[in-house]
């Protein structure tokens, strides 16, 4: 079935898997959202333990997607996991540490002797909320801005600052998606709570909170796309593969890829209807239709991003070692075998979907709080 | 791609890599096997409807996930320091090696994760069947995470199903199921995960034994003792059956590692095994012509080496000196000679990608090497030799001996565990029997050592890791890279500065972990029902 497609084909199937599965982390990371708001949202401590559990719950599923991400990125674009972790070491590190301390934070908090008292295991989830989120955002935001590396002829990579990818967040286009990132994830993270709590208190301090965090985040967000839209894009030309400034390139494969348009407009439309509409009327359902619009909305960029001969992690100081979908990617038996792996999603995705209804069949108060029969966080 | 390397910072690489992967590997043995055992537990509670065993599932349940919790933790880190750290190793074979990487968060992370969820949240929530299910689907989740990178780990010791392609300077997969099934992967998966179970074991064994020590929860323990002891009988046979086969394997493929872990310079036939040791001087550092066995004190048991290397009582076991110096009688190609020709290999591959960016005419005939596959076998096959190449005669010779893993390293840590390993079988053997006999509870010396063996277990987990790894040395990936290769362009302090924090950040995590469990045992498994 997949050998007989062509090495390009698969390419493009492949980044839109990694597309697909950077757009499901950003959604998932209401997670980290929701970590920064335990103690905005919550005032005593069964309020916050209400909260850090309805997060509890799902913290697993955004640390194993940001780990599969990972390993699919390895898999199928092994060059720009060479060059990319390897180069940027210092953003990519400062976000695993955020990711470490946040595996812990969980199950130590409560348990008696946790030596450092859970205050401390709070703070760590709230520099994982912080810090993931931004330097996430920051780091995707290289894709459309570039970095600063360059690649020898043996594909070996070097980066060319002393700062190691830190200089990324220097550049206040990259902030204003991390930013963006950060704002979307306490959003979603707001209207998960709505949804999955059933606490008067917290309810209405959500609505509240949706308010202050919806308007950054619709600023930031129109910040970052229009800049996008207007700025000089990495183009490749098709036949010599020359790497060369094009300008408007992003608007213009919006223009040339007309599905993309409509998916992005789309997820846009859900993710702003899921907030209003949380805010006019009584409705708790508004995680459904933000969460599938952040995932459409996401997808759409990174493809943005790979699609229409442009190189997806570009280098600023070394145009033509940009990386595109074509030389960074896997051999095409390699791709082709990660193909046949890949029809497992949706298995996966089933019984993920199957379990998180067991589970969340029932809201979460304070009577499943004091319950004796349950792992409380 | 040949130019010279910072030392300091492959070290501290090395490391890095080192410490943490040690760390990883303190958590996740207990998790690939606590996760059976606890499922065992759970299927006689279903089975029986007795609430006892309700009681005892939910117990080592919760020392589970405080165990899980960190593994996790310390896991992320591996997965992306490949490339962070090894950058050039991640080029060199990430067509291969990305995707076991991948496959193992498809496959298995996601499985644990959501089951796992299943298993402490759905107590009361979902049926006892469905949770039983889950509750194995978890132990089964955490035992395919292993598989994966263990394809991953075996296919760097021996590397098969691949094809160097030069255009774009990297090895290629040709063939998944050489990759997937090689030996060498299937008896790394099967040592690697049996060691685990017997951890677990041992765990499951000393907690209960400090029970029975301070005459608490008398019933929970014996029940508690008489699975965890069945279970390690099991396992600790697969283990000893397993590592008897990795040594074949590894005689066959990493014939340095084998005389390394058996400090052996001087080949033999009817070669015998030293069961007990002690090395005398240093004698490999700096290792020449004249290097000499020396041993302290030691017991042999003759022909066993040669028996185990080959199955043979009287075949030829190399020593570290025939393999360095050649040793034409065997058929044993010499170090320089490797040397030469993994060479030659790197300077083609260097003059054809000269050829193709200036277009020069011999650019086919460069080409049509790399389709040889006699030249592949004879010349390429030693491309990472290349990396000790002097024009000089003499620093040639040299450097040849460089080419050694630290010898005492590897032999006192094979050394540990083997003896380990037998001790483990003995224990749980005699902890049924006393079990049976109903004599167990005032046997004061079994119990203690029971209790004794916990920090063993750890120490012979970790000795497998070093012989495997550190009798590895230089090779990140037998004869074709080294790890100075392999290393990523970053300034040593960088990493230097991440080796502190992981060192700060892991132990600090560690402390909070045994103090959390200390205190949980201490605490003990709850009355009826109650949280976990
Ligand atoms: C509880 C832990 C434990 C115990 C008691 C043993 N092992 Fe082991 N051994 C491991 C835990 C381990 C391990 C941590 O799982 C390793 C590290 C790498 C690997 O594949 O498994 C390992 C590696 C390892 C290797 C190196 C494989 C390689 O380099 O690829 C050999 C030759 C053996 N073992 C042989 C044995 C023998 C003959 C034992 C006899 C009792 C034994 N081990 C007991
Ligand atoms: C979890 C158990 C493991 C432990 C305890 C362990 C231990 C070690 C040790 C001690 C070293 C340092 C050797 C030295 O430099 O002298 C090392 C290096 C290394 N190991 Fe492992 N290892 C483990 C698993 C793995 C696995 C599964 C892989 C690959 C999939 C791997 C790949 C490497 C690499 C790439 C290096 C760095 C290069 C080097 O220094 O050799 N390790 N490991
Ligand atoms: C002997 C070698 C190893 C074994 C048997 C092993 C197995 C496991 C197991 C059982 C877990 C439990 C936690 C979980 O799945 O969530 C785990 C976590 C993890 N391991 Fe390892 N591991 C080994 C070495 C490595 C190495 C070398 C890497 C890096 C490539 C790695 C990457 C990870 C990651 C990323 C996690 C967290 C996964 C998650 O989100 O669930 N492991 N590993």
């Amino acid at each position: 079935m997949f050998e007989n497609l062509s090495h390009l084909a698969l390419q493009q199937y492949w980044w839109f898997l990694v597309s697909l599965l950077g757009a499901i982390l950003v959604f998932l990371m209401f997670v980290q959202g929701g970590q920064t708001l335990i103690s905005t949202l919550g005032k005593t401590k069964d309020e916050k333990t209400i909260l850090v559990n309805a997060l509890g719950r799902k913290w697993e599923f955004t640390f194993t997607t940001l780990v599969t991400f990972g390993g699919a990125f390895f898999a199928s674009f092994p060059l720009f996991y060479s060059t990319s972790f390897g180069g940027a070491y210092w953003v990519w590190m400062i976000i695993l540490f955020a990711f470490v301390i946040q595996a812990i934070a969980y199950e130590f908090r409560n348990r008696p002797s946790n030596v450092y008292g859970p205050k401390t295991y709070e703070t760590f989830l709230f520099i994982n909320g912080l810090v993931g989120t931004i330097f996430i955002g920051t780091a995707v935001a290289t894709f459309f801005t570039g970095s600063n590396f360059s690649v020898n002829d043996f594909n070996q990579s070097k980066w060319d600052t002393s700062f190691h990818g830190l200089e990324a967040a220097l550049n206040v286009h990259n902030l204003s998606l991390g930013l963006t990132v950060f704002f979307l994830a306490r959003v979603l993270a707001i209207l998960y709570f709505m949804n999955a709590v059933d606490h008067k208190e917290i309810l209405e301090r959500s609505k509240k909170q949706l308010m202050i965090n919806g308007v950054p985040f619709v600023i930031f967000f129109l910040t970052f796309t229009i800049w996008l839209l207007f700025r000089d894009g990495f183009a490749v030309n098709p036949e010599s593969k020359e790497v060369y400034m094009q300008s408007y390139k992003y608007f213009n494969n919006l223009i040339e890829m007309p599905v993309v348009l409509i998916g992005f407009l789309v997820g846009v439309v859900l993710v702003l209807w899921g907030i209003i509409s949380s805010l006019i009327k009584d409705n708790t359902k508004g995680i459904w239709f933000a969460g599938s619009g952040t995932v459409v909305t996401v997808l759409m960029l990174l493809l943005l991003a790979g699609y229409n001969n442009t190189s997806f992690y570009p280098s600023v100081s070394n145009l033509q070692s940009s990386l595109t979908i074509e030389n960074a990617s896997s051999s095409h038996f390699t791709l082709t075998a990660m193909s046949y792996v890949s029809l497992f999603i949706p298995f996966v995705l089933a019984y993920i979907w199957y379990a998180w209804r067991a589970i969340n069949n029932r809201k979460i108060d304070q009577e499943e709080i004091e319950s004796d029969d349950i792992h409380i966080y | 791609m040949f130019e010279s390397i910072d030392l300091t910072l492959v070290n501290w690489s090395r490391a890095q890599f080192a410490l943490t992967a040690m760390y990883h590997w303190i958590f996740v043995p207990l998790t690939l096997g606590l996760g059976f055992i606890v499922a065992f537990m759970e299927t006689l509670y279903v089975k029986t409807g007795n609430p006892e065993w309700k009681r005892i599932t939910k117990y080592w349940m919760k020392l589970f996930g405080i165990n899980f919790a960190i593994g996790v933790a310390t896991g992320i880190i591996l997965e992306f320091e490949f490339g962070t750290n090894w950058s050039n190793y991640s080029w060199f074979v990430g067509d291969i090696f990305g995707a076991p990487l991948a496959i193992e968060g498809i496959m298995a992370f996601f499985m644990e994760s959501t089951f796992i969820a299943v298993m402490f949240f759905g107590w009361g929530k979902v049926s006892k069947k469905f949770h039983l299910t889950s509750t194995w689907l978890t132990a089964i989740g955490a035992n395919l995470s292993a598989v994966w990178i263990l394809v991953a780990n075996a296919w760097m010791q021996d590397p098969v199903g691949m094809k160097f392609n030069p255009d774009t300077a990297r090895m290629e997969m040709v063939n998944f199921w050489d990759v997937f099934l090689s030996p060498s992967a299937v008896t790394k998966f099967l040592h690697t995960t049996t060691s685990g179970f017997v951890l677990a074991a041992i765990f499951v064994v000393g907690v209960s034994s400090w029970y029975l020590l301070k005459k608490r929860e008398i019933l929970f323990a014996k029940k508690s003792i008489v699975i965890a002891s069945t279970f390690g009988i099991i396992a600790s046979i697969m283990l000893i059956a397993s590592g008897d086969s990795s040594a074949r394997e590894m005689a066959e493929k990493q014939p340095m590692k084998f005389a390394a872990m058996e400090a052996l310079y001087e080949g033999k036939t009817n070669a015998p095994l030293v069961a007990i040791g002690l090395i005398g001087d240093p004698q490999d550092d700096p290792m020449d012509k004249t290097a000499k066995e020396d041993f302290k004190i030691k017991i042999e048991i003759p022909n066993m080496l040669s028996y185990m290397a080959f199955l043979k009582a009287d075949a030829f076991v190399p020593g570290i000196k025939d393999l360095i110096l050649g040793n034409e009688k065997h058929g044993i190609m010499s170090y320089k000679e490797k040397i030469q020709r993994g060479y030659e290999a790197q300077q083609t591959l260097a003059a054809y990608k000269k050829a193709q960016k200036e277009g020069l005419p011999e650019l086919a005939s460069l080409k049509a090497k790399f389709n040889d596959q006699n030249w592949m076998d004879n010349y390429f096959q030693y491309f990472g030799y290349g990396a000790y190449y002097a024009e000089d005669e003499a620093q040639l010779e040299k450097n040849a001996f460089k080419i050694i893993p630290p010898i005492s390293i590897s032999f006192y840590s094979f050394h540990i565990m083997v003896i380990l390993g037998g001790h483990f079988l003995l224990l749980f053997i005699i902890l049924l029997w006393l079990i049976f006999k109903n004599k167990l509870a005032d046997n004061k010396i079994v119990l203690w050592t029971a209790v004794w063996s916990i920090p063993l277990v750890y120490i012979a987990s970790q000795a497998g890791w070093i012989v495997a790894e550190v009798g590895r040395q230089p090779w990140v990936i037998q004869d074709l890279m080294t790890t100075s290769r392999a290393v990523s362009q970053i300034d040593s302090g960088s990493v230097m500065v991440t080796f502190w924090l992981f060192a700060l950040t892991f132990t600090s995590l560690l402390i909070a972990e045994v103090k959390i469990l200390t205190k949980q045992i201490k605490i003990g498994p709850k009355k009826e029902g109650g949280k976990i």
